[in-house]
């Protein structure tokens, strides 16, 4: 069967687009969540605005996580991931491939919808720009990092509990790293350090996950 | 050269759960073989067939292929084989020819004509959801038409295809190993072939006093 990074984009991309309704629920769990916020706390702007970075930052890792659960489950179900495993090719490229549609399809809009939420929890304005690069950056991460917890919970039937608490460690410096870009761009002061660092995080999970991923899912097929 | 060893199979053991699933199996598979594994349910076919194909890792033993460990002909190996499992792997949001063409990325051949022969000609467009168990098998087993592979693995073939798949099914597999191809397959069924080696299994040791 065709293996390869671009085969498993585009395959996994044109799934997620035939199920639509599925694809769009994180977003759907982000927008509602963060409309209640005002409603529930205070609708008054200059507190709204103390914490909305924290609060765009804990939704759209909840958001991650609800997604995370399915990134190969289907597969081990169907049989294709016993088929992916028997491909020639180097397991970590497709993994990578479906872990980039993955975050096509969660991390990508929820950053592109962020700043509409920034305005609802009246964010102040030298915020937007730092929100949109570290949730590009930092939903990514979430996406890498989320497909090894899948992967080591592939073969268990309701592994849903494990992997949030698998996965939830090594979250936590990315939500630090994530919140605290766009807390230092609204507090005035340089805000690429954090995101710097968010970077870095991202360079080491794309060389890393993929791979552990991979060998992850060597392990869940012996049962 | 008809007495080519196309898979040699050595001392092969594998334990799961600190007990032995089998003990030294010793197979050889040649060119223009059918080898069919039987065994009672549970004396681990399905496990042997995964074994063959690198899905899992031996506790001890060898495979080679063409005379070469398959640890050091890895890539060459599997772009020889084909594994029809259990499960078809066919995805049910996809259409049937979608689904096919995914399967056999990278062959020569043609979708629909592989659809035609495995009776699924006015179902190309269709997504998979609406089609049946059986039509499911049918999907992947049209793979078998499109597919170059020297080694075919599979897997209770026979499940939910009716009598002219069953027919259809067995033409294929004897036109594959005329072509020099080999088939290793499980099957609780008699097969209407000539030249089909048994393979028994032996249930293993735990579960001989049953």
């Amino acid at each position: 069967m065709h293996g390869g990074f671009s085969a498993y984009l585009r395959r996994d991309l044109l799934l997620a687009y035939r199920r639509r309704g599925e694809a769009a629920s994180p977003l759907i769990f982000f927008i509602m969540v963060s409309t209640l916020i005002p409603l529930g706390i205070t609708p008054e702007s200059g507190r709204l605005a103390e914490i909305a970075p924290g609060i765009i930052w804990v939704m759209a890792l909840l958001a991650t996580l609800l997604s995370t659960d399915g990134l190969f489950a289907n597969d081990y179900q169907d049989g294709s991931l016993e088929q992916l495993l028997i491909s020639p090719q180097l397991l970590a490229m497709p993994v990578l491939g479906k872990v980039t549609a993955h975050w096509m399809v969660t991390g990508l809009p929820l950053t592109l919808v962020s700043p509409l939420l920034g305005v609802m929890l009246s964010l102040p304005q030298e915020g937007y720009l730092p929100l949109l690069a570290s949730l590009a950056l930092g939903t990514a991460c979430l996406s890498l990092i989320g497909a090894v917890g899948a992967a080591l919970t592939v073969s268990l039937r309701r592994g849903g509990l494990l992997l949030s608490l698998l996965v939830m460690p090594l979250y936590m410096p990315v939500i630090i790293f994530g919140s605290a870009t766009v807390q230092s761009a609204i507090d005035g002061f340089v805000w690429f350090g954090p995101l710097a660092i968010l970077g870095a995080m991202l360079a080491a999970a794309v060389a890393l996950c993929p791979l552990a991923s991979a060998g992850a899912l060597r392990l869940a097929s012996i049962n | 050269m008809p007495n080519t060893s196309l898979l040699t199979v050595e001392r092969l053991c594998f334990e799961r759960d600190d007990c032995n699933v089998f003990e030294q199996i010793d197979l050889r598979v040649n060119a223009g073989d059918i080898v069919q594994i039987e065994g009672i349910n549970g004396s681990g076919k399905t496990t042997l067939l995964r074994l063959l194909t690198t899905a899992l890792q031996p506790t001890s033993g060898t495979i080679s292929y063409s005379g070469q460990s398959i640890d050091l002909c890895r890539y060459q190996y599997l772009s020889d084989i084909l594994y029809l499992g259990h499960q078809p792997a066919v995805k049910m949001t996809l259409t049937v020819a979608e689904n096919l063409r995914w399967m056999t990325a990278g062959s020569s051949a043609c979708p629909e004509t592989a659809l035609v022969a495995v009776g699924l000609a006015g179902y190309v467009d269709v997504p998979c959801y609406s089609l049946s168990a059986g039509q499911h098998r049918r999907v992947a087993l049209a793979r078998l038409l499109m597919t170059d592979a020297l080694v075919w693995f599979l897997d209770e073939p026979f499940t939910a295809i009716d009598k002219q798949g069953v027919g259809f099914l067995e033409n294929c597999m004897r036109d594959h190993v005329k072509r020099g191809g080999a088939i290793v397959l499980s099957s609780h069924q008699d097969l209407r072939l000539d030249g089909v080696r048994k393979y028994q299994l032996m249930p293993h040791t735990d579960q001989r006093g049953l």
